[in-house]
């Protein structure tokens, strides 16, 4: 089956500087687009919280420049409370959707999946292309309502109705502000949908000769769950969007009960519900965030394996937990609507799969802990991130075993607590894998080594950093301190000022520490140290070709695979390690 | 580089834990009777995520120490002791237990606040929420909440639920911009909104319920303890939804009887 | 004398009657001396109306030992503050479309619109000040004139706006604070607002008959026609009959 369908991909190189490196075909060169785009998200995104972290705790600064981005919005330099929402609201949508959702999936398994899998490219080059640029366009409408006049919405990366139903009569930024916001995430929704029909048609279709799914690396496994929960869950949101954008600008009344004043207006909307939207949205948001942080325990599993030198502890039962992970993740949505007016029978139904969870999730954080357990740990950069990552994530984690009760969540929602929590696995952990596989691939996509010292220097003051950052909202969360004030002005919050203060210079200085990694990339990227075939001695595909490999892959030769994944273990002729394509009669004991 | 990473590792477990223990910063003191449930709660998760959180985090540290790999190691790798079979019926019984525990068992807050229903002596408030404040509507001697007219909703001249004094059940109505209840009865809030989602929350009652147009929930409790309590908005509504707070005043019978005869005089 | 001498000193009368005729009547068709002066009273008494509670607001509930009520305001004398009066009929020519040159104000402090009533003419400038420790956000509700709503966070600096159309009048209210009302009455002409003692005094009035229009934010609306002489200021008193 393979051979066909990999003789059918035959295609010749690219000449033009066009189609080489804006409208390529090559999924390599997609896999670094998106990989940029995300890294252009996660700029604005994070200047964005520096901004409201600023505002948070000196509200009367004049920041530079920010009157001239929005006059109405920052007169003067001083945050207006409705400019603190719109910013807001543009970095969670920022950060969710066109950073976490892009440079792990999009980015890295678009690179890697094809050579990982040994085929020449994905199954639709030219329907790849196009989800990048419809990507992009998303990206564009979103940057959009920046300039527009009254700003980017004020709902929140939520964009609860009726807030944000009814039209500029809820607020500023509630008119064109939220109109582009919709048309950007149905534009991102479309993107993601032909991106997952590829992985799953390139995964199933496309494996090379002797590659069973049992041989394929734990990444491409992540990147196949994920692609499928994809499928099922932005089909939801981009049909919740639609319904948004009629109830907006048509007259219609999904999300929108009768007897709606606001500001002083009857509102002609009847028959809807703002639970509706809730529903729908989480419905998608949920499997969202394992969309998220599901390719990051791929990645992670496989580089772990690769610097401690010994095979993944468990490799059937993480695909089994994985599938398990995927399979669940539908089933949970309403833990974020336990105290929304949602019948509570079904909140305590809701619970349970999502205490449930915890398993699959604990057992693939014990089967990290037992691969490195009498390994020979090689600690580079990502391999730092990788351990920094169970660390992380096991925090994050933890966090959700409160939030799953809902007798717990009756205090905790809508505190900083949540805020900690959801930073902590996917502002942190997912992060940290993305950062893990960027000095794991960077080699091979670049030819180039990036520098370690300025890699471990990135990942010591940004493991501290980001403790130093988010652990604290979990402590002014169990006082109740709410999210989303744009300023603190209750009595009983005033006592937590300094921990506020103190998570805002930790944000400051984690983030200026970030520059040092994007130096570090684009230095090295032009002027780093040639990279071979293989400098971390890893078992997959990528590793056999040259770095960065040749357009079609492997040079014309279908690769025949003999081994799983993560063959190492004792030293025989002198490596410790078995590529995947090596002779059948080659091993490793251990 | 493992070992600094299990030095600073186990700081930060310990720091953090230190902090927790220390109950510095913590949920303010109880002041409903469901409250003391959770509190309860609370501690038997803070136990179970505990310990896993240590055990995890060191186990973490210990190997990044210990298993470096040095300079003409011969040192051959080993596989976890039991494999990963051990690692899995490990979680299934861990984690198991301590879901199933707080499952079902840790759910009676939850049950006893919502699948229950108010007593028929509960006091009785409504609570209407709108772009950025609470008022609040006592139904006066005759008991009853006289109906709200949205079109007749007019914040200029304070007639802030719409309401048609000349109606039954509308005359006698107390609207107010605080709510006072009396200690150690039950009390039943009836949550409205005329706009947005909005969210009633009390820190100290352990009390929260998003407030959704369209809809009327119930929400009650037995206050146990006098005091002055900050109710905060938490769901976000618009650009005031930092300054949309009000204060539920918990007060001895006869100190409620005073207030609410001094409130109807207003009227 | 002589016959031209007698002559003289008669041209010379007649000059010097003519010159002062000149001059008398200057101040007569110049626009300085017309006034209409009035009280506006309540018959009856003021409506019953809650105290405002600004308890979401500590920093404004401390600025109120008394809880305040905006809309029906009297003095003792039974006079009543905050009515509008205007020229609603008669004005032409330059009168109609001068513009005041003493800037308006309206100023969010203690959680209410000072003054609680503005009037102002089209295309007259308005200054809009935050004077308190809290964010509001300004708001008015205009049927005639374009709508607009904005934050000033405390310590803003102050901004201007105008009105383009006449509009009787324009509720203002803040999208923070939901107790804050004003008005904004955008009327052509000279213009005046009742004090505490339900005095008023339009100056500037050009000698002519009108029609006298006096506004309240409960009451409405009331006419009187009135005649301004050169040197005479006209009185127009007017009276509500409480509800």
């Amino acid at each position: 089956m393979s051979d066909t369908s990999a003789a059918a991909h035959h295609h010749t190189a690219p000449t033009s500087f066009i189609r080489k490196y804006i409208f390529s075909l090559d999924h390599k060169v997609i896999g670094i687009q998106y990989y940029f785009l995300a890294i252009f998200s996660v700029l604005i995104g994070m200047v964005l919280s520096w901004l409201v972290r600023i505002h948070l705790v000196w509200p009367q600064l004049h920041i530079w420049g920010l009157e001239k981005l929005s006059p109405a919005g920052a007169p003067g330099g001083v945050m207006t409370p409705e400019y603190y929402l719109s910013l807001l609201t543009l970095h969670g949508t920022l950060m969710v959707f066109f950073v976490l959702t892009t440079a792990p999936q999009a980015g890295f398994g678009n690179y890697a999946l094809p050579i990982q899998i040994g085929a020449e490219d994905m199954a639709f080059p030219w329907l790849n292309m196009l989800s990048f640029w419809t990507t992009f366009v998303g990206l564009c409408c979103l940057v959009a309502t920046l300039f527009v006049k009254d700003g980017p919405p004020i709902s929140g990366w939520t964009a609860y109705p009726p807030l944000s139903a009814v039209g500029s009569d809820a607020g500023p930024g509630q008119g064109m502000g939220q109109n582009l916001w919709a048309v950007s995430i149905a534009i991102f929704c479309v993107g993601s949908l032909l991106g997952a029909l590829n992985f799953i048609v390139t995964t199933v279709d496309l494996r090379a000769k002797g590659m069973s799914l049992m041989r394929m690396p734990l990444t491409c496994w992540a990147w196949l769950i994920t692609a499928i929960l994809s499928l099922l869950s932005f089909a939801v949101l981009f049909a919740a969007c639609i319904l948004l954008f009629l109830d907006r600008n048509a007259g219609t009344s999904f999300f929108l009960p009768a007897g709606l004043l606001v500001n002083e207006k009857l509102q002609p909307h009847s028959g809807g519900s703002p639970l509706l939207w809730q529903h729908l949205f989480w419905f998608f948001g949920h499997p969202e965030v394992y969309i998220a942080i599901v390719p990051g325990f791929g990645v992670i599993s496989h580089i772990l394996s690769t610097f401690s030198r010994k095979p993944v502890l468990g490799y059937k039962v993480i695909v089994a937990c994985l599938l398990g992970i995927g399979f669940l993740s539908f089933m949970v949505w309403g833990h974020h609507m336990f105290l929304s007016g949602m019948s509570p029978y079904s909140g305590f139904l809701f619970s349970i799969p999502t205490l449930i969870i915890t398993i699959p999730a604990t057992i693939v954080s014990l089967l990290w802990l037992g691969t490195i357990f009498g390994g020979k740990l090689r600690f580079t950069t990502s391999m730092m991130f990788a351990l920094g990552f169970i660390s992380v994530f096991v925090t994050g984690g933890l966090g959700g075993m409160f939030l799953a009760q809902p007798s717990l969540d009756i205090f905790l929602h809508g505190t900083y607590f949540v805020v900690g929590h959801f930073h902590m696995v996917m502002g942190v952990a997912a992060i940290f894998g993305m950062f893990a596989g960027t000095y794991y691939w960077f080699p091979k996509m670049f030819g180039r080594m990036m520098n370690e010292t300025m890699g471990k220097i990135h990942f010591w003051f940004t493991f501290v950093g980001v403790y130093c950052i988010f652990m604290p909202m979990h402590f002014i969360g169990l006082e109740g301190n709410p999210r989303r004030y744009s300023q603190f002005v209750n009595a009983f919050i005033q006592p937590l000022m300094p921990v506020h203060k103190f998570m805002t210079i930790a944000a400051l200085s984690t983030g200026i520490i970030q520059f040092l990694f994007f130096f570090n990339l684009f230095w090295s990227i032009f002027k780093g140290p040639k990279a071979p075939n293989n400098p971390w001695e890893s078992t997959s595909l990528e590793w056999t070709v040259p770095s960065p490999p040749p357009f079609d892959n492997f040079a014309g030769v279908h690769p025949v695979v003999n081994h799983g994944a993560y063959e190492y273990g004792e030293e025989n002729d002198g490596k410790d390690y078995v590529m995947q394509t090596d002779p059948p009669t080659r091993a490793v004991t251990g | 580089m493992g070992r600094t990473f299990a030095v600073i590792l186990t700081l930060i477990t310990v720091i953090t834990v230190a902090v927790f223990v220390s109950h510095h910063w913590w949920f303010p003191e109880v002041a409903s009777a469901h409250g003391v449930g959770m509190n309860d709660q609370f501690v038997e998760t803070f136990i179970g995520a505990g310990i896993g959180f240590v055990l995890a985090q060191l186990a973490l540290a210990v190997f990044a120490w210990r298993f470096g790999e040095k300079k003409g190691d011969s040192r051959k790798v080993r596989v976890f002791p039991g494999g990963a079979k051990g690692l899995v019926i490990f979680a299934f019984v861990y984690v198991g237990l301590e879901i199933l525990g707080l499952a079902f068992v840790g759910q009676k807050v939850w049950a006893d606040m919502y699948f229950t229903p108010p007593p028929s002596d509960a006091t009785k408030v409504q609570v209407l929420a709108g772009q950025f404040a609470f008022y609040f509507r006592y139904p006066g001697p005759d008991g009853k909440f006289g109906p709200i007219h949205v079109d007749k909703i007019d914040e200029g001249t304070q007639n802030f639920f719409g309401i048609d004094t000349s109606e039954e059940g509308s005359k006698d109505d107390i609207v107010t911009a605080e709510v006072a209840v009396p200690v150690n009865r039950p009390v039943v809030l009836f949550l409205d909104s005329k706009d947005m989602d909005h969210g009633f929350y009390v820190r100290e009652l352990r009390v929260q319920q998003d407030m959704v147009p369209g809809m009327e929930i119930p929400l009650h409790f037995t206050p146990t303890k006098v005091g002055r309590y900050d109710i905060a908005c938490n769901q976000l509504c618009g650009l005031g939804h930092y300054n949309m707070r009000a204060f539920i005043n918990v007060m001895s019978e006869p100190d409620y009887k005073t207030w609410l005869t001094q409130q109807a005089a207003l009227q | 004398m002589t016959t031209r001498g007698k002559f003289t000193l008669l041209l010379a009368s007649l000059a010097m009657v003519a010159l002062s005729a000149l001059l008398v009547s200057e101040p007569v068709s110049a626009a300085g001396e017309g006034k209409v002066t009035g009280t506006i009273k309540l018959d009856g008494t003021a409506p019953h109306q809650k105290p405002i509670d600004m308890s979401k607001e500590p920093s404004c509930a401390a600025q109120h030992s008394t809880p305040i009520t905006t809309e029906t305001v009297m003095g003792s004398n039974g006079g009543l503050q905050n009515v509008v009066i205007y020229i609603s009929e008669g004005l032409s020519g330059a009168a109609a479309t001068a513009v005041a040159s003493q800037p308006q104000e309206i100023n969010q402090k203690g959680c209410q619109y000072l003054p609680h009533v503005v009037a102002i003419n089209p295309n007259e400038d308005m200054k809009v000040l935050n004077s308190d420790q809290t964010s509001h956000n300004i708001h008015p509700q205009p049927k005639n004139n374009h709508e607009w709503n904005k934050s000033q966070p405390p310590g803003a600096a102050p901004f201007d706006v105008k009105w383009e159309a006449e509009e009787v009048a324009i509720p203002v209210k803040c999208n923070i604070h939901p107790w804050m009302r004003g008005y904004i009455a955008v009327v052509k002409g000279p213009y005046a607002v009742s004090d505490d003692k339900g005095n008023f005094t339009l100056n500037n009035v050009p000698p002519g008959s009108y029609t006298l229009t006096a506004w309240q934010e409960t009451y409405g609306t009331q006419t009187q026609k009135v005649t301004v002489a050169a040197g005479k200021p006209a009185t127009a008193d007017f009276t509500y009959k409480a509800k």
